[in-house]
């Protein structure tokens, strides 16, 4: 097998096989029906339920135009700064998941007893909206930035825990066993076996994670926050300036995929083997 | 789904070591929370929070109300609504989307960029677009499942064993049996699986649209749990924003399992195994 | 046991004493006897073949030497010290024997040499440096030079499992337990795993315990034979192998080879119908 087959190579192959199968023409299609449905709906037909909505070209003109009807639009410097709070509100709040529900799954994989105290107490609090904290939230933590970190930490948390631990559980029980019959401790097979094994679903664990968190970030901004994507969306609805809600919404959608793309990727990067190992599948 | 099989194999012991993981959380909420009382120094967080007995006995009060029960049975039609609704639309074009290569190609990638918008942030655009409050709920919570049940539904039917297609083409099956009798079916627990997830997310949507448009038409009880907790907020009756928590979790616990027992009765040959 | 005497490089050290073992286990509240009243001596170096129907129990007793159950009654002794018994139900998984599993249990996120190194470097007992030079040479004498750095997912499955064996040899475990590691190959294969595992063997004289339903394997490899009866197990015939070692294909072909086989084949072709009758699971 030839050793050279690095992640590079392998996304060039695959981007040059994809440029040459259909797929990319039939993306465009299917962008081009819902960009023209959206179009004709509101502008052209005027269909009843459409009449309100913001227009594809007003929102585009809004968008990319150098002095916005409304305030925001790319060449504003508002605009950047509202993303750049939301997306440091996400780093803080899913680092600070990570940091805590890494750890913590693992060990409620790995150790029956730690399990049966904790897991019962984890599963309690769990079932309980994250948004359901909001008040209690804003009750706790002072000041408004507090409380909506908090919020988007736990939904994060609880997803990064559970799926860890879940993962933990998934590895096949004969990787641990043949750790043992070499000779390893218990804490030198969690070290070597268990956190290593884990990783995969670690890191489907995180894209979803990432995914709670954005959820849980733009409702604690559209309720009790200042600035932030979230914010500019019900803010936009309250003052009636409804394009900027689109802008919103779009952009919001954009550094979701951005934040779980990187997210996939550091996980890629971090799991040689896996990488090595789908692609070439072996035997 | 973990926490029944972990039931299950419970032992004495291990229930035990549950329960007193919980008395002991409990306990330091109910001493925290009463710390400027009992030790005249307030603790940080929990001390700002109502006591447990509080909260106990402002939620045996609530039992005698019948807006409190109004709120729950709101809040359960609005997630079964939408949760429904998910589902007949989902499954089908996830089905679709599976056994069509064309047609995956031109709406998957469209649905993949929609998917990171976040529910709630449709709430203004959809509060716009439909014509009462309760349509612009239902359709943000019907999204919110939505997509979870699609990208399940898709993920299941693509790990197909190629060989039971094979099987079924060599015994001459048509194309409609090969779909009626074994996509469906293999991709039935997914799709089980799908919608206990979706249901989670369903309960986080309608929570906070509850919270963040401020009730129903007759506002007050008609606004679901997650009304009650604004309001109770608002009103100063901390007690009963726990109350409310607390109803939502259990509320949420009990249509998962109300799915998975429904699901587990389309999918007898899982429990075999 | 003439075909031992014969070599005078035979290991002191290995002999296992299985003596009386029962082993039950209650799946769901349902009390199965999975070995019956089971005695096996199985002396320092021998090629000891397991042969029996599916789900008879052998994984079940090669699981209790390797220390991954208890027992429910019996001793089995490792040197005349027990490893289990009464009062000292399951034994500790240790590098004195050492399980080759029916999967393969190489560590997908290590390289086959970090694989084949991870015992001793477990252990600690020998500096970094030693270890992997002895790991590179051992690699070079099984004939994986050059497969070092790669994955094992990268790699052929029979050549995992000559790294797999490779790595418990370099423990220097008295024992090697073998749980029907060649069963999921194709026969071309198989034969040139069996080559290269008597190959390996006469290198290092481990006692070998291996489990197999394939009493081509079985004769081709083994010392001796021990056909078990179906579940619960317990040890049915007895058949010596006393064709010499070194031995090489040509074996195969040879009259002795045919005489055996057909002094095993009735007993196992009895056992298997009546697994078979009983609709036994999977084992």
């Amino acid at each position: 097998m030839s050793q050279s087959n690095t992640t590079m190579n392998l996304t060039m192959y695959r981007i040059s096989s994809w440029l040459k199968s259909p797929k990319p023409y039939l993306m465009f299609i299917g962008f081009g029906f819902v960009l023209s449905f959206w179009y004709f709906s509101v502008e052209v037909w005027k269909l009843p339920r459409f009449q309100d909505m913001p227009a594809l070209t007003e929102v585009l003109e809004e968008w990319f135009s150098k002095d916005p009807y409304y305030g925001l639009s790319v060449y504003t410097p508002e605009y950047y700064k509202h993303i750049g709070i939301s997306l440091r509100r996400i780093a803080y709040a899913f680092c600070l998941a990570t940091a805590l529900g890494v750890p913590l799954g693992l060990f409620l994989g790995w150790s029956q007893k730690l399990r049966e105290y904790i897991f019962p107490l984890f599963e309690l609090l769990r079932p309980i909206p994250v948004l359901a904290w909001v008040p209690l939230a804003i009750i706790m933590f002072s000041g408004s930035e507090t409380p909506v970190i908090f919020l988007t930490f736990l939904a994060s948390f609880f997803a990064t825990t559970l799926n860890t631990m879940l993962g933990v559980e998934s590895i096949d029980e004969e990787y641990s066993r043949a750790a043992y019959c070499l000779g390893a401790s218990r804490w030198q097979t969690f070290v070597h076996v268990v956190v290593p094994g884990a990783m995969p679903y670690i890191f489907t664990g995180l894209q979803i994670s990432i995914g709670v968190a954005w959820f849980s970030l733009v409702a604690g901004e559209m309720v009790s926050g200042q600035y932030g994507l979230g914010y500019i969306i019900n803010t936009a609805y309250i003052m009636v300036q409804y394009s900027q809600i689109i802008i919103g919404m779009i952009t919001l959608g954009l550094f979701g995929y951005i934040t779980s793309a990187l997210v996939r990727v550091a996980g890629d990067y971090m799991m040689q083997w896996r990488v090595r190992e789908l692609a070439l599948g072996g035997d | 789904m973990t926490i029944n099989k972990f039931l299950s194999k419970l032992s004495g012991r291990a229930a035990l070591r549950g329960v007193i993981a919980i008395v002991i959380f409990i306990a330091i909420w109910e001493f925290g929370s009463r710390s400027l009382d009992l030790i005249g120094w307030r603790m940080p967080f929990v001390g700002l929070i109502p006591p447990p007995s509080d909260v106990l006995a402002s939620w045996t009060g609530l039992f005698m109300e019948p807006s409190y029960w109004q709120s729950w049975y709101m809040s359960f039609l609005r997630v079964f609504t939408g949760f429904i609704v998910a589902m007949i639309v989902g499954i089908p074009l996830g089905l679709y989307m599976a056994i069509n290569r064309t047609f995956y190609g031109i709406a998957f990638p469209s649905f993949e960029i929609l998917r990171p918008i976040p529910p709630l942030a449709w709430v203004p655009a959809s509060i716009i677009f439909w014509p009462t409050q309760e349509m612009s709920i239902a359709f943000v919570t019907f999204l919110g499942a939505f997509y979870t049940i699609v990208i399940n539904v898709l993920g299941g039917a693509s790990s197909i064993n190629r060989q039971y297609l094979q099987a079924a083409q060599s015994m001459g099956a048509s194309q409609r049996d090969i779909f009626r009798r074994i996509v469906l079916p293999a991709t039935l627990p997914s799709i089980v699986v799908g919608s206990a997830v979706g249901m989670g997310i369903t309960w986080e949507v309608v929570v906070a649209a509850e919270m963040i448009s401020g009730g129903g038409a007759g506002g007050g009880a008609s606004g679901g749990l997650g009304f009650f907790i604004w309001s109770s907020y608002v009103g100063g009756s901390y007690e009963q924003i726990i109350v409310g928590m607390i109803s939502i979790g259990i509320a949420g616990y009990i249509s998962s399992e109300l799915l998975r027992k429904l699901g587990g009765r389309f999918t007898p040959w899982l429990k075999t195994r | 046991m003439s075909t031992l005497e014969k070599n005078d490089s035979m290991p002191t050290t290995g002999a296992i004493r299985i003596e009386d073992v029962v082993k039950v286990y209650d799946p769901d509240g349902a009390a199965v006897m999975a070995v019956d009243h089971c005695s096996i001596d199985i002396p320092a170096g021998e090629i000891c073949m397991i042969v029996g129907p599916s789900g008879c129990g052998k994984t079940t007793l090669l699981n209790t030497i390797a220390g991954f159950h208890g027992l429910t009654s019996g001793h089995i002794y490792l040197d005349d010290e027990v490893l289990c018994g009464p009062g000292k139900e399951k034994a500790e998984p240790g590098s004195d024997r050492i399980v080759v599993f029916q999967n393969g249990a190489l560590f997908p996120w290590k390289t086959n040499l970090d694989n084949i190194a991870f015992g001793p470097m477990m252990e600690g007992k020998l500096s970094k440096a030693e270890i992997y030079d002895k790991a590179r040479r051992m690699m070079v004498d099984a004939g994986l030079e050059g497969t070092e750095d790669s994955y094992p997912g990268e790699v052929s499955s029979g050549l995992r499992r000559r790294v797999e064996i490779v790595r418990a040899l370099m423990n220097e475990p008295k024992v090697l337990l073998f749980d029907e590691p060649y069963r999921a190959l194709d026969s071309l294969t198989k034969s040139v795993m069996h080559e290269a595992l008597l190959d390996i063997y006469y290198k290092n004289k481990v006692t070998i315990f291996f489990i197999t339903h394939d009493l081509e394997e079985a004769i081709f490899l083994g010392h001796r034979l021990i056909i078990m009866s179906s579940r619960p197990c317990k040890p049915k015939k007895i058949v010596e192998v006393d064709i010499p070692h070194p031995r090489d294909y040509s074996v195969l072909t040879s009259p002795r080879f045919r005489e055996i086989m057909n002094e095993a084949k009735g007993v196992v072709n009895e056992e298997a119908r009546k697994a078979f009758e009983a609709g036994e699971k999977e084992g």
